[in-house]
């Protein structure tokens, strides 16, 4: 039996209330919410955080044979944004690799993985936006999503992977070109004429070669950046149609690359053992993926579900949320712009710096955060082992809101943390309103770009509020 | 093995400092000529009298041609001397050293910094070292004001108690300042003000910080045995002691941002080399590291001139006012005087060196002075990761 192991997503904290912004431009906007990525996320970083998810969820101890990520904005091309990945999870596995920057490349992957031998952890992310007003920056949404996949033997599936179908056609609907951060749409019309054929090959197809009935889908998934093709699609699914699950668009948004992985995810949070789940993804053709979930999932233990990190969530001005994307510019204090990171440096503290490794006196048990070769506490020397951090809690010990330090979105709020079991780091909050913390709340760390200079990201981790 | 000191053995005969401030019609290399020259006219001699030379400066160049470039030195040996805010004070200290040794007769040390060049607020430090993009970014204001809610949970010393505290610390560096024609900042603000003033970092605020000034202090010393020869005023040092810390204090859960220890072991190694047992009594003044408000706070407390958890009672008494028991910075101290890096241990000193020759104006002299030992102190760094200076100062032998 091969199927999906385990599931996490990632929505991040912040949330643009669309009516923001026709209230801001006078134009565009329309009714609900949609997830914002942190001026210090990227997609790399939401691929980081929803790999963290699935991965607790996965069996202890779980590793991957191979990591790939699929993302239609990627943080590098020429270089491999899923070796950050790799390295923030500290997996072991020989294989990280990038899917090409289309979002049909993530619900590719996954059904690359299913159809494939060996354990994949699958993860896909998408940062959403458009010119100020459009349809695409109202509509979108920004999210990561991982897939655990595998066999019997690297862990209980718990939801079988029955079969599928794809169709391709060449036509040109919604393109970017490298480099830009907003896409082209065509008149949407002709979109769903192409999308409507494709979309019903690929369904009977893929019902047929599952073995199972339009009638016999418990949930049904219709995901794709075309929305009028999709609704449309949703009519024409015979019984099943009643079956569609909430696509999440009205509070998070419509998240491209992955909103495949972000519904399946939401689905298996809520589903039942033995329920059968449809996934027809419509992006340059379309993907028809079948499971039926096992009475493994009756056991499947799940935090940060979709459904909390749904409810959960805090409001962001329409002009951050310009400034944060790029559209506007904002002035940051008068100090110097940090420098690129060293290459060198950054390997050799690799496993601190993405991993965030500490290091553990063996005589005195004092935690040193970064790792030290002397103990601070003892005449110890070299006599450390290396302990894992990222998933420790801890508690603000003290705390200061600078305004002159420098910033992408000032002020800065830092926080001396003393983690759970030993180990303090003065360390930089986000996702939070600075008035609302206090000494002694508990913070957890999670993995952000904290800036990017002659285009080097460097990536490390914050604290952010236990929610 | 110990730590000894060098106490009579060297004295200061003469100094030089300019007033600090924003020169912006200045240069590193005019401030470092300017107080060199007043220096060598106090003393009575010329450039290639001085036989060596140490010169401070933090982030206004490096090496030994910072001075030797501008002063036109011939074959002297002239040495960089770098670390963070106790630059200037260590400069004197390895000059004091090599001429206590013997090695030379007369030796020079100056601090210099300009860093109203940058275009930028605050300091902007020294180009540095390539890094992996982990170390903290936030501002030494934000590291000091880590000390505020500390200390007042500690000691159970409310917000607004804790803000007049504050407030009275910069009140009085701003009042010593206004009868100093060096200083940056020759007015008196009224705490009302300090409290109005524009957030920074945490609840510290513009009037709790230091002045960002460029400047230039030079000093000229000599073994103690030939300072009659120059001076009928020579200063004697008593103590000058260093440290830097092992910089855990931000690892270290154990620490709570209410004390420096470097400090308080830079002290107590200067009190034991001047064979001081107790400061508060046997000393006159002290010019201290105030860069932020709570960073003297804490100072008065490390060098044991109060009870710990008790400062900030003394200060709003005025024990440390320029009347108190114990006049702290009498010359405005980094706050009104300004904190040009490189330069501002040397400044401490030489308000010593002024008000233990008499020199101070009489709106400025303190009534202690007849204690005879005056006290400076530097730190480099923040709360929990910092280098230390003392140094003590005689008009006596003995």
């Amino acid at each position: 039996m091969r199927g999906i192991i385990a599931s996490g997503a990632y929505l991040p904290y912040r949330r643009l209330d669309r009516s923001d912004i026709s209230k801001f431009l006078g134009s565009g906007g329309g009714r609900g919410t949609r997830t914002v990525a942190s001026y210090d996320e990227d997609t790399t970083t939401l691929g980081v955080e929803a790999a963290r998810v699935a991965l607790q969820h996965a069996p202890a101890g779980f590793q991957p044979d191979q990591l790939w990520f699929a993302t239609v904005d990627p943080a590098y091309t020429d270089k491999t944004n899923a070796t950050t990945l790799h390295a923030a999870l500290r997996l072991e596995c020989d294989i990280a690799l990038d899917f090409g920057a289309a979002a049909r490349s993530a619900v590719g992957a996954l059904r690359t993985a299913l159809t494939g031998g060996g354990s994949v952890l699958v993860v896909s992310s998408d940062i959403r936006t458009g010119q100020p007003g459009s349809g695409d920056e109202a509509g979108g949404g920004d999210a990561g999503a991982a897939l655990v996949v595998g066999d019997e033997s690297h862990g209980p599936v718990i939801a079988e992977y029955l079969g599928g179908a794809s169709a391709t056609e060449e036509f040109i609907d919604r393109w970017r070109v490298p480099g830009a951060t907003e896409s082209g749409n065509w008149e949407e019309r002709f979109g769903e004429t192409q999308y409507l054929p494709l979309g019903a090959s690929a369904w009977k197809r893929g019902l047929d070669a599952a073995g199972v009935g339009a009638d016999q889908v418990d949930h049904l998934i219709v995901s794709g950046l075309h929305g009028r093709a999709v609704r449309a699609m949703v009519g024409r699914l015979g019984e099943a149609k009643a079956k569609v699950v909430d696509d999440r668009t009205a509070t998070v948004g419509n998240v491209g690359a992955a909103q495949v992985g972000l519904l399946l995810t939401d689905v298996l949070e809520q589903a039942g053992p033995g329920q059968v789940i449809a996934v027809l993804s419509l992006a340059d053709g379309a993907d028809l993926l079948v499971f039926r979930t096992t009475d493994a999932i009756a056991g499947y233990s799940s935090h940060r579900t979709v459904a909390d990190q749904v409810a959960g969530g805090a409001a962001l001005t329409y002009g951050k949320f310009l400034s944060w994307r790029g559209n506007l510019a904002v002035e940051g204090p008068r100090r110097p712009a940090p420098s690129r990171i060293s290459a060198s440096v950054s390997a050799r503290s690799r496993e601190y710096k993405y991993a965030f490794v500490g290091a553990r006196d063996r005589a005195s048990g004092a935690l040193h955060l970064p790792p030290a070769r002397f103990s601070r506490d003892g005449d110890a020397f070299d006599d450390m082992d290396p302990v894992p951090m990222s998933e420790v809690q801890g508690t603000v010990a003290t705390f200061t809101i600078d305004r002159i330090a420098y910033s992408p979105s000032p002020p800065i709020v830092f926080a001396v943390v003393d983690f759970d079991g030993g180990g303090r780091l003065p360390v930089e909050l986000c996702d939070l309103d600075a008035d609302a913390l206090a000494i002694g709340d508990r913070v957890e760390l999670t993995f952000r770009r904290l800036f990017s200079a002659d285009g080097i990201h460097n990536y490390f981790w914050k604290a952010r509020p236990v929610r | 093995m110990g730590s000894h000191g060098i106490k009579d053995q060297i004295a200061i005969i003469a100094m030089g400092c300019t007033p600090f401030g924003e020169h912006w019609d200045k240069g590193a290399d005019d401030l470092l000529i300017e107080a060199s020259n007043e220096a060598y006219a106090v003393a009575g001699l010329g450039k290639d009298d001085v036989d060596a030379y140490w010169v401070g400066t933090a982030m206004s160049g490096s090496s030994g041609l910072v001075a030797s470039k501008p002063l036109h030195l011939d074959n002297k040996p002239v040495t960089h001397v770098q670390n963070m805010c106790a630059t200037g004070g260590e400069a004197l200290r390895n000059a004091s050293y090599a001429v206590a040794s013997g090695a030379y007769d007369v030796a020079m040390a100056i601090g210099v910094e300009k860093v109203k060049d940058s275009g930028y607020q605050g300091l902007v430090g020294a180009s540095r070292a390539p890094t992996d993009g982990t170390e903290r970014t936030l501002t030494a204001a934000a590291m000091y004001a880590m000390c505020v809610p500390a200390y007042g949970k500690k000691y159970g010393v409310d917000d607004a108690t804790m803000r007049e505290v504050l407030a009275h610390i910069s009140w009085k560096n701003h009042f010593n300042g206004a009868r100093n024609h060096r200083a940056q900042f020759k007015k008196e603000v009224t705490t009302e003000t300090i409290c109005n003033s524009p957030l920074m970092a945490g609840t510290l605020r513009v009037f709790d910080c230091s002045g960002v000034a460029d400047g230039a202090t030079a000093a000229i010393i000599c073994r103690a045995e030939d300072a009659h020869k120059y001076t009928d005023k020579p200063v004697y040092g008593k103590a000058v002691s260093f440290i830097a810390g092992n910089a855990s204090g931000n690892a270290d859960p154990n620490y709570d941002y209410t004390y420096f220890p470097e400090i308080g072991a830079v002290a107590a190694d200067a009190y034991q080399q001047a064979g001081i047992t107790n400061p508060r009594e046997q000393i006159a003044m002290a010019e201290v590291h105030d860069c932020f408000t709570p960073a003297e706070l804490i100072i008065m407390e490390e060098l044991q001139l109060c009870e710990r958890g008790t400062a900030w009672k003394e200060v709003l008494a005025g024990t440390f006012d320029l009347d108190g028991d114990f006049p702290i910075n009498p010359d405005g101290g980094l706050k009104s005087f300004g904190h040009p890096v490189g330069a501002s241990g040397l400044r401490k000193i030489f308000e010593c060196y002024t008000q233990l020759r008499g020199e101070a104006p009489p709106e400025r002299t303190i009534k202690t002075i007849d204690r005879g030992l005056a006290m400076t102190q530097d730190l480099g760094g923040y709360p929990g990761e910092m280098v230390a200076m003392v140094s003590i100062w005689g008009r006596e032998l003995g």
